[in-house]
């Protein structure tokens, strides 16, 4: 077992560091720069805080919705799949949730501000 | 590099004895921006270099540098907001390959647009004004036209489809959006005209007044001129606007409008069919700089940020092919 402090600890330590010391320090095309690696440090941090929770559901979903089991990516391999050959489609019980669904998980950890998901979240329940 | 554009000015600009203030604005390993001034005894004339260094060649999508060149010419002479070219670079240049053109003030980044105060009173106007310019850049006569590529929807599908193939990571959405396509795909475009293929913001100056200039004609091609339209309504380039769909500042109406006040006809449902290739054509660009960040020895995190992008337009897909109730 590994000691503490826990990588999303740390991480988010490093990223609140760069963003209250450095930022303010730092301007032009280096500025830009790490306002980006300051964004990733964060994505890092909801994907480990998110990552489990949400692909064990999108494992369960798509095990019911395809019939087999596998790891992730097999699955979504299958799927994929199975929808370019016309076999699942939008009027398949269960795809348009299924997608919807794992979208919706991959926006909380890549971005989160984007109008499109902050508009579904709100409006429909997320 | 002020030694070399100042011999190269010399040779077509009367009176100028120099340049000034040559900065490197932007580009990747094979296109470079410059900007810089002429200096003139009659007032300093401020001029943008867009070149290939000696040795490079350009992405095969790419219409090349002179052609780009030609293109902008027939623009500026239709009446498109566009700036001048000055000089295409020829071999005693020693630049490479390219051309020198005005410089035009104004803003292309899409959140001071959408924001500043500055260009309150253009944002209203941008969608109707984009409709007409678009209908003048349609309407170039295509026996002037610099060799293009001959560009369809079933076409422009096939290469998604190999560009994604390539990625070897599976995206149901992805699949689900290739698909719809396929099946909805209208036909070859009855007219062929010349669309500008990468009409949205980043490549038009926008100023107080409202457009001041088409840039980068890099993607022109021959085909559907509805591509146009529905590239600049794609989700992507609403910058959070999403109530607005072209670039976040207009409705389709407006754009619609301003494009059929010159006589052309706009066909909604082709230009909606042309947003969802577009939103596709972007996710599939985000991919893709993952794929560059990854190979790349120079690991932009820019790059691979911007492939983490790519769920952006899996959701707007989805809000397109398969709405919630």
């Amino acid at each position: 077992m590994q000691d503490e402090p826990t990588p999303e600890e740390l991480i988010k330590a490093v990223a609140d560091f760069l963003r209250s010391d450095i930022a303010p320090l730092i301007s032009g095309h280096h500025a830009f720069k790490l306002r980006v690696s300051i964004n990733a440090l964060d994505l890092v941090t909801r994907q480990i805080t998110l990552e489990q929770v949400g692909d064990a559901a999108e494992t369960a979903r798509l095990s019911r919705l395809l019939a087999m089991q596998g790891t992730l990516g097999e699955l979504n391999r299958a799927l994929a799949d199975r929808i370019a050959k016309g076999e699942v489609d939008l009027q398949t019980p269960g795809l348009a949730d299924h997608l919807w669904q794992t979208t919706m998980d991959k926006l909380a950890v890549d971005q989160p501000n984007y109008a499109s998901y902050r508009r579904e979240l709100g409006e429909k329940g997320g | 590099m002020e030694a070399s554009l100042g011999r190269c000015v010399a040779s077509w600009c009367p009176g100028a004895t120099g340049v000034t203030g040559a900065v490197r604005l932007s580009g990747g390993a094979s296109q470079e921006t410059w900007s810089f001034d002429i200096v003139h005894p009659a007032g300093n004339i401020g001029a943008i270099l867009r070149r290939a260094p000696q040795g490079h060649g350009a992405s095969p999508r790419a219409v090349g540098l002179n052609a780009e060149a030609v293109l902008m010419r027939l623009a500026y002479d239709a009446g498109v907001p566009s700036p001048r070219v000055l000089h295409v670079l020829e071999p005693q240049d020693e630049l490479g390959t390219g051309f020198i053109m005005q410089r035009v003030d104004g803003e292309t980044i899409a959140r001071k647009i959408l924001r500043d105060d500055r260009y309150a009173q253009a944002r209203p106007k941008l969608a109707r004004q984009l409709g007409n310019v678009l209908a003048v850049i349609h309407g170039l006569p295509l026996p002037q036209l610099p060799e293009l590529r001959r560009m369809t929807a079933a076409k422009e599908i096939a290469e998604f489809e190999r560009d994604y193939h390539s990625f070897g990571w599976p995206r149901p959405v992805f699949e689900l959006a290739l698909r719809w396509l396929r099946d909805r795909d209208p036909g070859p475009s009855q007219e062929v005209t010349l669309v500008h293929g990468d009409f949205r913001h980043g490549n038009l100056i926008i100023g107080p007044d409202g457009v001041r200039a088409v840039l980068d004609w890099e993607l022109a091609h021959l085909g559907d001129p509805m591509e146009d339209l529905g590239w600049i309504c794609v989700n992507s380039w609403r910058f959070g606007e999403i109530d607005k769909p072209v670039g976040g500042f207009g409705a389709r109406e407006d754009l619609f409008a301003g494009y059929q006040s010159t006589g052309r006809r706009v066909d909604p449902d082709r230009v909606m069919f042309w947003e969802v290739m577009g939103t596709l054509r972007w996710g599939l660009m985000c991919c893709g700089m993952m794929q560059r960040f990854r190979s790349n020895p120079e690991h932009s995190v820019e790059r691979a940020m911007i492939g983490r992008r790519a769920s952006e337009t899996e959701i707007d897909l989805l809000r397109l092919l398969a709405p919630r109730a």
